[in-house]
């Protein structure tokens, strides 16, 4: 019998154990975290005291911690409190949440199809979602689950637009990255107009309105109550589930037959990881509409600062996502009060530049 | 032991491996020969069911590769692919550090049993003073070695590689030849290379098994499978053997020189 080819000699681990620096970047990793939590902490207190009351972060702190723990002694106004607590704090989750979701889910597809251009707005995955919660708005689809009928169909429409994405790219041999990002924009595109023909042919007096909001995004609908708690238990669950798999994703965005030589089945996995990130896109977009981009910038950013690793890198977009958005939401909020500015107009002007200069870094090799 | 017996495989209607045997031993390197298209990778794939064989059985230590999980199959056998890694963004440490996915569950961190692991395959590929630069940088023989040393990093007694000295000047091509060599040796692994140029088989193999059109045409020893007038007829090209100190050279004339093929052998 042969003996094993590595034997870690335990008398060398001491001296050795960092050789790579492994431990030493963890670290550092962390660090990135730690400090990236803490910004998100401080950017929902800011965020929540932005608007037409502007109310400093330490009161609005002290109005979270009085609400969530009974802390402290209510000395400001119930009108204050309702406004920050009733209004904008859940808005504020739902950005943090639905930041994270897309961000995370953008990099699991990136490590999916090999390619840093795939997003979920980009393969179509958005627009699924949109068509899904419009039918259901429309037709009563699914009302028998009662509030929770819109989630459903989202992520039943994000689930049937992704296998189809995958479906058409995967006609006629191999699956190449062009393939499924075109193949992604063709159904993106249909959806889309499948979308607003569904709202304009409803005749609801709110069409014009609504087509924005599932097209363009906003968090405006966020508050307290059942859906978005399931978003926040879906989102969290998702980046979960992500981090935990990370040396998988890192074995999968090597290719398929260097995964399975790793003892990861990719097939499996990419089933596996269609379904989560379907399942955390539609109760994404059912909660705020279709969020461009951020699927696309975040993933980015996040492997820049911590390195591709996923374990690492999945929290750190998670975080970043959140931070993200929550700040675009406060910009959309601001930026023409009293009026508000859909959330996906700022996210395509910082993302519609950030692709194109991805598009140029492509080499023909990754074709 | 890994063992292939009477494996075939096809691609559609197209029979691209017939009924081959193999065996790979530790402290062994055997080599697999042929043409263009002859089926060597093919064997290869089948051998870690990347492939799993239309008919026939490959099993390690007795045991059947069909009743395993790509898991168990990946702790037994380490696998190093031609398959376009260079644009992974991972740096070499986290590359090498993969390898030790198999031996961790979900939701262990590696260790530092892991990790000194990965600093000893990189070692021994002679890379670990690329462990923190990005895979991407490197270059076609730093790459090669850097995905020998994740296999390495698996720890495993069994490797099997495809083609690993494709795209390599002349000298990271021994460089890694000799590696395989060494691990075989030093280390008791069985190795199963994927080889184009005979006379580099000829060099850093024990054992030999030659394919035309996805059959066994030979398997042997190096010196019992180079045997020149077989050459000449699987690759259509005169072939000439020197035996000098020991070592066996295959001389080649170009195919317009093969009417006199017959004085060469």
């Amino acid at each position: 019998m042969a003996t094993r080819v590595t034997t870690p000699r335990s008398t060398e681990l001491v001296v050795r154990a960092d050789a790579l620096g492994i431990a030493a970047r963890r670290r550092r990793s962390l660090a990135w975290l730690v400090a990236l939590v803490a910004l998100l902490v401080l950017s929902v207190l800011v965020a929540v005291g932005v608007g037409a009351a502007q109310v400093s972060p330490m009161a609005t702190g002290r109005i979270v911690l009085h609400q969530l723990l009974g802390v402290g002694t209510p000395d400001w106004p119930a009108a204050r409190e309702a406004i920050i607590w009733d209004v904008r704090t859940p808005r504020v989750l739902l950005g943090v949440c639905v930041g994270s979701g897309l961000a995370v889910c953008g990099m699991a597809l990136q490590a999916m199809v090999r390619n840093v251009l795939a997003d979920p707005y980009l393969l179509g995955i958005n627009s699924g979602a949109s068509s899904g919660a419009a039918a259901s708005i429309l037709f009563g689809i699914g009302a028998g689950l009662g509030e929770h009928a819109l989630q459903a169909s989202a992520f039943v429409g994000a689930l049937a637009a992704s296998v189809l994405v995958l479906l058409i790219a995967r006609t006629g041999g191999r699956v190449t990255s062009i393939r499924l990002l075109l193949a992604g924009v063709a159904v993106g595109y249909a959806l889309y107009a499948l979308t607003s023909f569904l709202i304009f042919a409803s005749d609801s007096a709110e069409g014009s309105r609504s087509v924005l909001f599932w097209l363009l995004g906003t968090l405006s609908l966020g508050s307290w109550g059942a859906p978005l708690a399931v978003v926040a238990v879906i989102v969290a669950a998702t980046v979960a589930l992500l981090a935990h798999s990370g040396r998988q994703l890192d074995a999968l965005a090597l290719g398929d037959e260097t995964a399975l030589t790793m003892g990861v089945d990719p097939n499996r996995l990419r089933v596996w990881l269609l379904v989560v990130v379907a399942l955390c896109i539609g109760v994404a977009v059912a909660a705020a509409g279709s969020i461009g981009f951020v699927g696309l910038v975040i993933p980015h950013v996040a492997r820049r600062v911590v390195g591709s690793a996923h374990r690492i890198a999945i929290p750190v977009a998670a975080v970043m996502g959140a931070i993200f958005l929550v700040w675009a939401d406060v910009v959309a909020r601001t930026l023409l009060a009293p009026q508000e500015i859909p959330l996906g107009i700022l996210t395509s002007l910082v993302g519609a530049p950030f692709l194109l200069v991805l598009i140029r870094r492509m080499q023909v090799s990754s074709t | 032991m890994l063992r292939a017996s009477a494996i075939s495989y096809s691609y559609g209607s197209m029979l691209a491996v017939d009924r081959v045997d193999l065996t790979a031993r530790p402290g062994r390197v055997l080599g697999v020969i042929g043409p263009n298209g002859s089926g060597k990778s093919t064997v290869l794939r089948c051998l870690f069911h990347g492939l799993t064989p239309d008919s026939g059985e490959v099993s390690i230590e007795g045991r059947p590769l069909s009743s395993l999980s790509a898991r168990d199959i990946a702790r037994l056998l380490a696998v190093v692919v031609q398959e376009n890694v260079g644009e992974s963004t991972l740096d070499v440490a986290e590359m090498v550090l993969l390898g030790r996915t198999v031996r961790l569950s979900g939701f262990r961190s590696t260790t530092a049993a892991d990790h000194e692991a990965a600093a000893e395959a990189l070692e021994r590929v002679g890379a670990t003073h690329l462990a923190q630069r990005p895979l991407a940088e490197l270059s076609g023989g730093e790459k090669q070695r850097v995905l020998i040393a994740r296999a390495l990093a698996q720890g495993t007694s069994y490797l099997l590689l495809d083609e690993p000295t494709n795209h390599l000047d002349i000298r990271y091509q021994h460089e890694v030849l000799a590696l395989l060599r060494g691990l075989a040796g030093d280390l008791g692994a069985a190795v199963v290379v994927v080889l184009h140029d005979l006379n580099l088989a000829a060099a850093y193999c024990d054992d030999l098994v030659l394919l035309e059109q996805g059959r066994m045409v030979a398997q042997g020893t190096v010196d019992e499978v180079l045997d020149p007038a077989v050459v000449q007829r699987v690759y259509g090209i005169a072939t000439e053997r020197l035996d000098r100190d020991g070592e066996l050279h295959l001389l080649f004339r170009s195919v317009g020189a093969a009417s006199t093929a017959g004085d060469l052998s």
